[in-house]
């Protein structure tokens, strides 16, 4: 966790005196401190000592052995193999789990944009699939619905497959055959309803007149949506997107306890690879330096996502 | 998109429509809430199951094809309680009550001092709050480990609650300028001039209009550090596990008993399942870190 690079300016705030005293700046700094101090303390100190153990060579099972030995690291986790496949099925899971809850959001939003009847409930119950503990929510996937053996997915199939006579439906261990759709499938159950609350806000901030003028004027419901509510909602498709993708990139929950990052390698991605050099293999100074790596990643992502807050921000402080 | 325009005809118009449209939104053709209705199952469904089955015997949790209304009981509950599930939701709670409490203390002056009687350059300021946010959590753990192994504060719940005052920090003092921002101007300076003091001005002007808005921060921050894993399992052992600590090792040391998993689960998501629908109206902006209201 650290520092971006030069924060996006906004504008300038409404009504700011022009001079004040010195000690009148301070003394509107205080309340301020403890939260400044308390964040680069805790935030920004740690990643200091990241880059620092990145540059060393320290496995604590051989230990007496600890040097430094400057960018070797870093050369370890751009050629190694593991690693290469665990930033392969970071994106692969973080695209996939992104772009479908959002598909899936936008439908959700457009339906609930509308009135109907229990809508109200409707949106409540849709909420849930965010509020479940990530690791209950992993765990009763796993359990309750992809066992082979009694889970709700070849349950159903089976009661299915009896209704139209078969004798049995088809017993398929869905975590093995299909490791990653399976920890996808769950992350997209997870995020969706995400999508869905900002999207549907952006839906709701859109200005009446505008959509009633469309009517008026005959337009169909398409083209309404493409010419005027798409374009509406661009900022709140980037914002749903890049705020995505920043917390699906840290999936820890879900790879811990549906797939473990198995079978072999095939669904580790950076954090479980991370948490796997650190803590079984206790390559100090090799998970440091992916971690910085897994950090510059971010700061290219947070970069473009703090612009589109900023924006919005602008929008809110001019008005 | 500003409204500067006021002269602009249109422009009083849209603003009268902004928010008040939707009481007049479209209504959804009866083949279409059909279809929204089928998807809000269709979501909800894992969920109904979990709950559903947290309330079946073992034997009817394990049976395929599954059967939704066998006898319900409340045994699994029970036998949760018997396994000592307490201590992990009493370390939960403290995690996550103090950590929220310690994250308002820490965010709300600072929210002040961003908002209300802003310091200079108190965009930069919001900006570097933010970005610490968006960085993997992943990266910090290694140091922080060797910190607090160091410190000999592994398995301490006070390691947690300070990791996650610091992860829900930039979200409160977002949240908290957003509401704080929508105090009336012309009310703070009037209450000024009538001499109205420090306390006085915070009490009676600020906080009956933050109110609401503290409480939307204090819940989302409760739901974050409720169920936050990756620092809980790493830094603790057996003293300061939370609840999803407690899940997963259920799971490995008891084997699997679906029903049980199923009552664990249900339980442990029930906090956050009841903050987050009390809160749903903010829950959007809180997520969004306040730039979506």
């Amino acid at each position: 966790m650290t520092t971006l690079t030069a924060p996006p300016k906004t504008a300038p705030p409404a009504a700011r005196p022009r001079t004040r005293s010195g000690t009148a700046k301070w003394k509107r700094r205080i309340p301020l401190l403890p939260a400044l101090v308390f964040t680069i303390v805790v935030t920004q100190l740690p990643f200091v000592a990241t880059l620092v153990i990145s540059t060393f060579q320290w496995n604590i099972l051989r230990p007496g052995q600890r040097h430094f030995v400057a960018l070797s690291n870093f050369a370890f986790v751009f050629t190694d193999e593991r690693l290469r496949t665990a930033v392969l099925n970071t994106v692969v899971l973080t695209a996939s789990v992104v772009l479908v809850s959002v598909v899936l959001g936008l439908g959700l939003a457009i339906l609930l944009d509308r009135r109907f009847v229990g809508r109200g409930l409707a949106r409540t119950l849709l909420i849930a699939p965010f509020l479940v503990m990530p690791v209950a929510s992993a765990l009763l996937w796993k359990h309750a619905i992809y066992n082979p053996d009694y889970g709700l997915l070849n349950g159903t199939l089976n009661a299915v497959y009896r209704l139209f006579g078969a004798s049995n439906g088809p017993t398929v261990d869905w975590v093995s055959s299909y490791p990653m759709p399976a920890v996808v499938i769950s992350l997209v159950w997870q995020w969706t309803p995400f999508m869905m609350l900002i999207l549907l806000a952006g839906l709701q901030a859109q200005p009446g007149d505008v959509l009633e003028a469309a009517k008026v004027d005959g337009a169909s419901a398409m083209a309404t949506f493409r010419h005027i509510t798409l374009p509406h909602l661009r900022q709140y498709l980037e914002l749903s997107i890049l705020l995505g993708t920043i917390y699906v990139v840290q999936t820890f929950d879900a790879v811990y306890t549906i797939t473990q990052g198995g079978p072999g390698s095939r669904t580790t991605n950076l954090p479980y690879e991370i948490y796997l050099t650190m803590f079984r293999k206790y390559e100090y100074g090799q998970a440091a330096a992916a971690g910085v790596v897994v950090v510059l990643g971010s700061i290219v992502i947070a970069t473009f996502a703090l612009r589109t807050i900023a924006s919005l921000f602008r929008e809110e402080v001019s008005r | 998109m500003t409204h500067a325009a006021v002269g602009a005809p249109g422009a009083r118009l849209r603003k009268l429509f902004r928010r008040h449209d939707h009481g007049g939104a479209p209504r959804l053709s009866p083949l279409w809430t059909f279809v929204a209705w089928l998807a809000t199952l269709a979501f909800f469904a894992p969920v109904a199951w979990m709950v559903l089955t947290s309330f079946h015997q073992e034997a009817d949790a394990a049976t395929n094809p599954p059967t939704p209304f066998a006898s319900l009981t409340l045994d699994q509950y029970s036998l949760l309680f018997s396994r000592d599930i307490t201590p992990f939701l009493l370390n939960s709670a403290m995690a996550s009550v103090f950590s929220t409490l310690l994250v308002l203390a820490l965010a709300v002056p600072a929210a002040y001092a961003l908002s209300i009687k802003p310091v200079q350059k108190w965009t930069d300021v919001m900006f570097f709050f933010l970005s610490t946010k968006f960085l993997p959590a992943i990266a910090a753990l290694l140091p922080v480990y060797l910190l607090v192994k160091d410190a000999g504060m592994l398995d301490n719940v006070w390691t947690l609650i300070v990791l996650y005052t610091a992860m829900n920090l930039p979200i409160a003092v977002w949240m908290m300028r957003s509401f704080l921002a929508e105090v009336p101007k012309e009310i703070l300076e009037a209450a000024e001039v009538d001499g109205a003091g420090l306390l006085t001005v915070l009490w009676r002007v600020v906080a009956p209009v933050a109110m609401p808005g503290l409480a939307a921060t204090a819940l989302i921050c409760f739901i974050f550090s409720w169920n936050e894993f990756m620092f809980a399992v790493n830094l603790t052992a057996t003293q300061a596990s939370t609840a999803p600590v407690f899940l997963v090792g259920f799971i490995t040391n008891e084997g699997l008993f679906l029903a049980r998993l199923c009552a664990a689960a249900t339980l442990v998501s029930l906090p956050v399942l009841i903050a987050g629908f009390a809160a749903q109206d903010k829950l959007v902006r809180g997520l969004s870190l306040g730039a979506v209201k």
